[in-house]
């Protein structure tokens, strides 16, 4: 008699496994940057702009002091480019002698010592002057454009004196800054090679922009940079582009020494000068009959991209594709364009774009309910993208597309509305319905062919190479999963390569809501691939999957018409403030939101996507504000810069609705940013709910929010 | 100077003003504290001194003589096993990226010791001084409760 | 310790007191109140006698920082340091506390002679802060978050009927502490919409990176009328 079967393995995929790397983290036993030992490592350090604007006339080292013991690197060590790799070459690794400043904070000299004590000293005894110029603030006086959008469906009503039951409401919104804030700085260590080769270690979400960044400005192989993630802890965006800066800036000081060098930043270096979320004005004017009918949504945005282009283009364009939000309008004209000021550049964070557009999108709806005297609800279960309708780019939704699933779920589980027992606190309600492309835009995916390697060990576990970076997200724990599960083995047969460019082929970066979606499914038919290959071969042997766009997806970038995403996840969120009319301030007592991702994969972690990214969307709506003072930003300390405390949070209530997309791993799709545009609208639309005044803007400060309802 | 250290008696000759954090991250090699701001603002460097959260980046090595601090590093059970605190916290989801998590690890531990019952306030209340980016503190919350008397 | 990687030039020795018992306790003798220099906030807030006799103090010591700042914060810094947004100021200004030193007391209203500036000499220590019983004070700090957060505003309040003299003391709209003056002499007539309509006159706010000063001024007025409704 033989024994019976063993009974099968739990599927992995859906269930809320442990986190890969949660022993380590819960311990202190995990390694960010800044806990790696480096035999030999000196300190690096940033000397940067005073001015906002100008030319460097003078760099001047006193001579007074002992130079002997540091290492100061200048544009003129740059032995490749003088530029940092990205999309357009315009900002430099370090401005020069003679060169150009456009930003407070802008990088000029680099410095290494042995101590930081001598690194401080060192940096009093330089002095540069500066040829200073007028500075460029104004979005209005801003001349320089770094690009422009343009969509186009139907024709926009313009004239409607002729035009009977027809109502035209005209709104303007403004965006404000908003930091990252990963609670750990950024920070790499560069380590130099006698063969000529430099290795960096840093806190980075993509190992592969950086090392086509050292490769431009040291003039690399691909083989001689080598760039390694550390455990990093939190990027939102913030730690996709800029990481590039601190990688060849710690790779020039540490090939000037001939030692290892580390480059960490500080808080108030962090906030001071690196990217933040574009701020803008966007403009709607939307035409609507009567009886509810949208007849045409004519947008305007101009985005402030800071000095510099970095990934701008990008972000204007994902702005521009979700500015007429998740509804299907006949008539739509988008025109964004992004401009230079003389601020620091600003670049990723969670969201790029889509908030701010979808922030006015969805207080338009408002708008014109209250024009209309009708319920916003009503409007948008008239108005919402459903199945087979067109947006405003021309794409038809062939499926999975979960706006009233999430309206409706959100609805329901809404807790009932109470009056406070405080005369002077009011209580409201808002609520918001947000759509957001899964992936990149258009042709992206196409163009990267991102890149997994898969293979089988001869110990009969498996190994997934990709240069998709974990970041508290989850990458890690669900490719396993995603492995496991395709193979028809255990979680601990499955194993991961460190995300080393010397190691692990290009997956893309880990940003754009792409990673368990795009990269995940690549995991998913590599694995399936090997388990194939495994009924015929022995192991060791490896495969490569790369993505390829399926043919359903069209996108012309020319007239930006078409398929610009493969799919969309959608949320509706219903937002509970309570105002203090004694002092404006604004707290969010509770939030649900009920998000269409296709599948949750891991259902603990999607919440915690949804969860984190709500809380972001909270602050910047309510606290986070940022102040300019001369080019610079007076918020540079964590004392001035302010998020959400567990005290200030909300209880937050996340209902997960599954409607698989087919091209997803298991039906899933990319949700890691749709949480960042749900909370702010309809946290506005709660502050009218509960006071009667209207802020087209965020954040919605106490001092705004007194000044309304005064005014009122 | 001497103090204890997770349990151990530790003897260091040092500089008096230096920071605690430094002390314990670079001379003793423990780097679960970690430094978010170097301000008190954000409690990544959080640690036990005689049962109470302080900041480490805020309190001078010499004021730390004769003392018990406990960090991350001293939460695990004496066998290795994680603590019923760290194994709720992987359970619930209560790390994602991990940087606060050592911090807010030590001022949950004060809070579940305490011989009162918990509510979701108190716990919030108690985890104030920690600020987390990555989570909503959702799950950190429902972590501690389920650690609670 | 902020302060001390800061300053220039570096400190030569830092002298720590943190370990000194005497500067440590709450202390009750008959109607009288003390509370040792160094005893930190989070002794304060759970001391059943602050509980009782001070309340205010209570509630103030719960709205600095969070618990790592209150296991750490005492009188003695908050005082030293003579900051305008010190939490606990405008309470210790209400309560008419005493600064008792090495040397000598001084009263609370003499304390603060400028910005960031204090009556101490230089090599002066304060042991205590002693409170005489009686008054009942009210307080309400207005920041930019629940924990964790410098005042935009923070004010004290006190009525203290037949015994002479309100307290309008108010953190963040001066460069010190502030009595509002003007306020308290209407107060003193029964006359609350006079107190509301003359606060706005006795401070000075401007305009930070926190907040502006006519924010400060009109939440002044709000939080002040709101303290009185409530006494």
């Amino acid at each position: 008699m033989s024994s019976p079967p063993p009974p099968p393995l739990a599927s992995a995929v859906g269930r809320s496994v442990p986190r890969r790397e949660g022993a380590a983290k819960v311990t202190g036993a995990a390694r960010y940057t800044d806990d790696l030992v480096v035999r030999d490592a000196w300190f690096g350090k940033t000397v940067r702009s005073t001015v906002p604007r100008g030319r460097i006339r003078s760099i001047t080292l006193d001579p007074a002091f002992d130079w002997t013991h540091v290492v100061v690197v200048t544009a003129a060590d740059i032995p490749g480019d003088n530029v940092v790799q990205l999309i357009r070459d315009d900002q430099p690794v370090l401005a020069p002698r003679g060169g150009e400043i456009r930003h407070k904070e802008e990088p000029i000299l680099l410095l290494a010592a042995a101590d930081r004590g001598t690194l401080e000293e060192a940096a009093r005894h330089i002095r540069i002057e500066y040829e200073v110029a007028e500075p460029v603030y104004a979005l209005e006086q801003a001349t320089e454009v770094f690009s422009t959008v343009e969509i186009g469906k139907g024709e926009v009503v313009e004239d409607v004196e002729d035009l009977k039951d027809v109502e035209v409401v005209e709104r303007t919104f403004r965006v404000g800054l908003q930091e990252q804030l990963y609670i750990e700085p950024q920070g790499a260590i560069a380590i130099p090679e006698s063969d000529g080769s430099i290795k960096v270690i840093g806190s980075l979400q993509c190992p592969y922009y950086v090392h086509r960044a050292l490769k431009r400005a040291l003039k690399l192989t691909d083989q001689q940079a080598v760039v390694i993630q550390a455990e990093t802890g939190g990027g939102f965006g913030g730690k996709e582009e800029y990481p590039s800066i601190v990688a060849v800036h710690a790779a020039l000081l540490a090939r000037k020494a001939g030692r290892p060098v580390r480059l960490i930043y500080d808080r108030h270096e962090d906030l001071a000068a690196t990217t933040k979320r574009h701020p803008g004005v966007i403009t709607h004017r939307t035409a609507v009959k009567k009886d509810g009918t949208l007849l045409s949504q004519d947008i305007e945005i101009v985005l402030d991209g800071g000095a510099y282009c970095t990934l701008t283009p990008v972000v204007l364009s994902r702005a521009a594709i979700h500015a007429a939000g998740a509804y299907s309008c006949p008539n739509v004209r988008i025109r964004a364009r992004a401009v230079a000021t003389n601020t620091p550049p600003n670049g990723a964070f969670r969201g790029f774009g889509a908030p701010q557009s979808l922030f006015a999108a969805e207080l338009m709806v408002e708008h014109v309910a209250e024009r209309l005297g009708m319920s916003s609800v009503d409007l948008r279960r008239r108005w919402m993208l459903r199945l087979g309708d067109t947006t405003a780019t021309g794409q038809v939704l062939t499926e999975s597309v979960g706006s009233e699933l999430v309206l409706d779920a959100a609805l329901k589980a809404a807790p009932r509305v109470g009056t406070s027992a405080r005369r002077h606190v009011r209580r409201g309600r808002g609520l918001s319905l947000v759509f957001h492309g899964s992936g990149f835009t258009g042709s992206g995916e196409k163009k990267l062919q991102g890149t997994i390697g898969f293979e089988a060990l001869a110990d009969g576990t498996f190994r997934i190479l990709t240069a998709s970076t974990e970041i508290g997200q989850g990458t890690k724990t669900i490719f396993c999963q995603l492995a496991a599960d395709a193979l028809g083995v255990g979680l601990d047969k499955i194993g991961l390569a460190p995300q080393d460019t010397s190691l692990v082929p290009d997956s893309g970066p880990t940003v754009a809501s792409r990673t368990a979606m795009i990269v995940g499914r690549l995991v998913q038919e590599a694995a399936a691939e090997v388990k194939k290959r495994l009924s015929r071969e022995k192991a060791p042997f490896r495969v490569e999957k790369s993505y390829i766009q399926p043919d359903s997806i069209h996108w012309d970038e020319t007239t930006y018409r078409g398929d610009a995403y493969p799919v969309y996840a959608w949320a509706c969120t219903i937002a509970d403030v309570e105002v203090d009319l004694t002092t404006g301030a604004v707290r969010v007592t509770d939030l649900v939101t009920a998000v269409d991702c296709g599948k949750a994969l891991h259902p603990v972690m999607a919440e915690g996507q949804i969860e984190g990214g709500c809380l972001q969307a909270v602050g910047w709506a309510t606290i986070e504000e940022i102040k300019m003072k001369d080019g610079g930003y007076q918020n540079d300390r964590l004392a001035t810069y302010l998020i959400p405390t567990a005290l200030d949070a909300p209880r937050i209530r996340t209902i997960l609705v599954e409607n698989p997309y087919s091209q997803g791993p298991f039906g899933a799709k990319g949700i890691g940013e749709l949480p960042m545009d749900g909370p702010a609208p309809a946290i506005i639309a709660a502050i009218h709910d509960a006071t009667g005044v209207w802020l087209d803007e965020v954040p919605a400060t106490p001092e705004k929010v007194l000044a309304a309802c005064a005014s009122r | 100077m001497r103090f204890t250290l997770n349990g151990t008696t530790i003897s260091l000759d040092v500089l008096g003003t230096r920071r605690l954090l430094d002390v314990l991250r670079e001379d003793l090699h423990l780097t679960g504290t970690k430094e978010g701001c170097g301000e008190g603002e954000c409690g990544a460097c959080s640690v036990l001194i005689d049962g109470q959260v302080v900041d480490s980046c805020l309190v001078a090595i010499g004021q730390v003589e004769g003392r018990d601090v406990v960090t991350v590093e001293g939460l695990a059970l004496p066998d290795g096993r994680l603590s019923r605190l760290q194994q709720a916290f992987i359970e619930h989801g209560a790390a994602q990226c991990g940087i606060c998590t050592p911090g807010m690890l030590l001022a949950a531990q004060v809070l579940i010791e305490q011989s009162r019952r918990l509510t979701a306030d108190d716990v919030r209340e108690g985890l104030a001084g920690n600020l987390c980016r990555c989570t909503g503190y959702t799950k950190i919350i429902d972590a501690v409760l389920s650690c609670t008397k | 310790m902020l302060h001390a990687r800061t300053v220039r030039p570096e400190p030569e020795a830092l002298l720590d007191l943190w370990s000194l018992h005497e500067l440590k306790g709450v202390r009750r003798t008959g109607d009288v109140l003390e509370i040792a220099a160094a005893e930190p906030y989070t002794g304060i807030i759970a001391s059943p006698d602050v509980q009782q006799h001070l309340p205010a103090l209570a509630a103030a010591a719960r709205t600095i920082g969070a618990a790592q700042i209150q296991n750490r914060g005492t009188l003695g810094g908050n005082l030293a340091n003579a900051s305008p947004a010190g939490d606990t100021l405008p309470v210790l200004l209400a309560y008419d506390a005493v600064v008792v030193t090495d040397r000598r007391s001084i009263a609370i209203d003499e304390f603060f002679t400028g910005y960031r500036k204090t009556a101490l000499q230089s090599d002066e220590l304060i042991t205590a802060v002693r409170f005489p019983r009686g008054r009942q004070v009210a307080f309400r700090k207005v920041g930019t978050r629940a924990a964790q957060a410098i005042s935009k505003i923070v004010m004290a309040v006190s009525r203290h009927p037949g015994r002479g003299g309100a307290r309008i003391a108010i953190g963040s709209v001066a460069e010190v502490p502030l009595r509002a003056r003007r306020a308290e002499a209407a107060l003193e007539r029964n006359d609350i919409e006079g107190a509301i309509a003359a606060v706005a006159e006795d401070i000075r706010p401007i305009d930070d990176v926190r907040s502006t000063a006519a924010y400060r001024r009109a939440v002044t007025q709000h939080v002040l009328r709101e303290l009185l409704v409530r006494e």
